[in-house]
């Protein structure tokens, strides 16, 4: 049994979301690297190639790639494909924007994390919320 | 760093200037704070790139804020869309996909911007001077901007090209600063007996575009450009194969009279020797036949053909006087076409194949007639986007070798 952790981190975009740890060590771009009609990771360059990004928590150092990521994720939000929630280490300004411009129109809030992602392994049970100062609490 | 914003951007963020202002504010500053930039900065003008249908959520949002009531508060141009407005029926597209293209178009018209749709911005009366701050999508007009006139854009796109524009505002950093701007790479063309030939530029294009990364390109050696449109083949080229977002030619571009003004002072981090065959190499790259392959069409005009490109063009259309129905695609702006067309340039000119479309580009959007056979184009950046984009195979030549062999049907390059 993995012991409970807790850390903290900055939101790009505040939100609550819990769900599967999907890690990986190479970032991931959404424009190319991502169908946003069924959530599956369409980079063959990429080793998450085939898997699902769609209600997981998606775990990687940064974004990458084109400004087109930025539609990408705003279209995968509308469908409800994308991530329920992303922890990065490093703020990505092309998902940021992806993200709030999803919650601006649609009210989905998918939170954008930046903190420290070492310790995380895929298939992790992940909750992201809010603490009492604004900070992300994210526990798992 | 702490984002400062100014009363103005403050009021815009609070909603006082409205809800499409206050939510084009909130993007900017979420993005702002996501680059660590420390302000704003005024911009004199701003290029969408968002006028091509990729989903809904992108025409969702334009409307939302055409709903809100919204403006852009500075000069704004259109990039290409799917469709030419001018040439009605041209774009083959099912009703289901056209409907929201279009009102996609029509849309940003309704938040005043203008309906250039160009990707060649700077061929228009909204071309921007030398030192000015602007927000441009596009990747060769915010290469053509930055370096063949010297004007300061960072590689806007998706979304935010638009919230610059709503807001006259953009993030104070990246290449807005003059810092930023210095040469950090060095190119040394080493190619004897150099003539200005149009392949050369793109060919040079193509290689700091490969080679640079994220680091500035500079280029020494480089013979002066017959015009301006051979800086913009090299550039486009150079945003195609990379991210190449501002290059420097020495004595040719304005921020680099010499070597130590375009690296400010500093010695290059790396030299990259550059000799005929590399050039050779990087074109050959581009076609996917061998001379003789039997010919379907021709597109010129990526980016979009100058009407100074139209003036080399027609010359060689009436010497070669193709007659065997291959279609000479050119893509070009509305307002250049319009001004051609009232000069009466390009009367009788469709015997020869010739058919200009204008608004849109032939490889983002379903106008060949033909995908089954070799289509040739002088453009770099259409010989590495047209096969993945429509599925075609390409041939890379100077204009007059496409032209030539629009007339005889097969690829004919060179002396052959």
């Amino acid at each position: 049994m993995m012991q409970s952790a807790e850390r903290s981190g900055i939101f790009q975009l505040a939100g609550n979301a819990d769900g599967e740890a999907l890690v990986f060590s190479q970032p991931l771009s959404f424009w190319g690297g991502v169908d946003a009609e069924t959530g599956e990771i369409i980079d063959h360059s990429h080793p998450g190639l085939g898997q699902n990004v769609a209600g997981r928590i998606l775990v990687m150092p940064s974004g990458r790639g084109s400004s087109s990521s930025s539609s990408v994720l705003a279209e995968a939000i509308r469908r409800g494909t994308a991530p329920a929630g992303i922890l990065m280490e490093r703020p990505d300004p092309i998902l940021a924007v992806g993200a709030i411009v999803a919650e601006f129109l649609y009210e989905i809030r998918m939170p954008l994390v930046v903190c420290e992602i070492a310790g995380i392994v895929s298939g992790d049970r992940i909750a992201i919320g809010t603490g009492a100062d604004g900070r992300a609490i994210i526990r798992g | 760093m702490t984002l400062e914003l100014t009363a103005e951007d403050q009021s815009m963020l609070d909603g006082e200037q409205g809800p499409s202002s206050a939510a084009a504010m909130r993007i900017l500053v979420a993005f702002s704070n996501a680059i660590d930039a420390g302000s704003l900065l005024d911009i004199s003008g701003a290029h969408i790139d968002g006028c091509l249908y990729h989903g809904k959520a992108g025409l969702d949002f334009v409307e939302r804020l055409v709903e809100g009531g919204g403006r852009v508060q500075v000069p704004t141009t259109l990039n290409v869309g799917s469709f030419d407005l001018i040439h009605p029926g041209m774009v083959k597209m099912p009703a289901a996909e056209e409907v929201p293209a279009r009102r996609l178009m029509k849309a940003h018209l309704e938040l005043g911007c203008q309906a250039t749709f160009t990707c060649a911005p700077y061929q228009t009366r909204f071309r921007p001077e030398f030192g000015q701050q602007i927000a441009w999508g596009e990747s060769n007009a915010i290469v053509f901007a930055n370096s063949v006139i010297g004007a300061r854009t960072n590689r806007y796109g998706d979304f935010i090209d638009l919230c610059c524009a709503m807001t006259g505002r953009a993030p104070a950093w990246g290449l807005h600063l003059s810092e930023n701007r210095r040469g950090r790479i060095l190119f040394e063309l080493d190619v004897p007996d150099l003539e200005p030939s149009d392949s050369l530029f793109v060919g040079v294009g193509l290689i700091i575009g490969q080679a640079s990364g994220d680091r500035i390109p500079v280029i020494s050696g480089l013979p002066r450009p017959r015009d301006e449109d051979q800086l913009k083949a090299l550039g486009a080229a150079a945003a195609t194969t990379g991210a190449v977002a501002l290059f420097h030619a020495i004595r040719i571009t304005p921020e680099a009279s010499t070597l130590d003004e375009a690296f400010h002072g500093h010695a290059p981090e790396e030299t990259i020797r550059i000799t005929r065959a590399d050039v050779d190499h990087a074109l050959a790259r581009l076609s996917m036949v061998p001379d003789g392959a039997l010919l379907a069409a021709v597109s010129l005009g990526t980016p979009h053909f100058s009407h100074e490109e139209w003036m080399r063009l027609l010359p060689l259309l009436r010497e070669a006087a193709p007659g065997r129905g291959i279609p000479i695609y050119v893509n070009t702006g509305r307002a250049t076409l319009t001004r051609l067309q009232e000069e009466g340039m390009l009367t009788g000119m469709e015997a020869f194949g010739l058919i200009p479309v204008a608004d849109t580009c032939t490889y983002v959007t379903s106008i060949l007639e033909r995908l089954d056979g070799v289509v040739m184009t002088n453009s770099g950046k259409w010989a590495h986007y047209a096969p993945g984009n429509i599925g075609v195979t390409v041939a890379f030549a100077d204009m007059k070798d496409c032209i030539r062999s629009a007339a005889v049907g097969h690829v004919v390059r060179g002396a052959s």
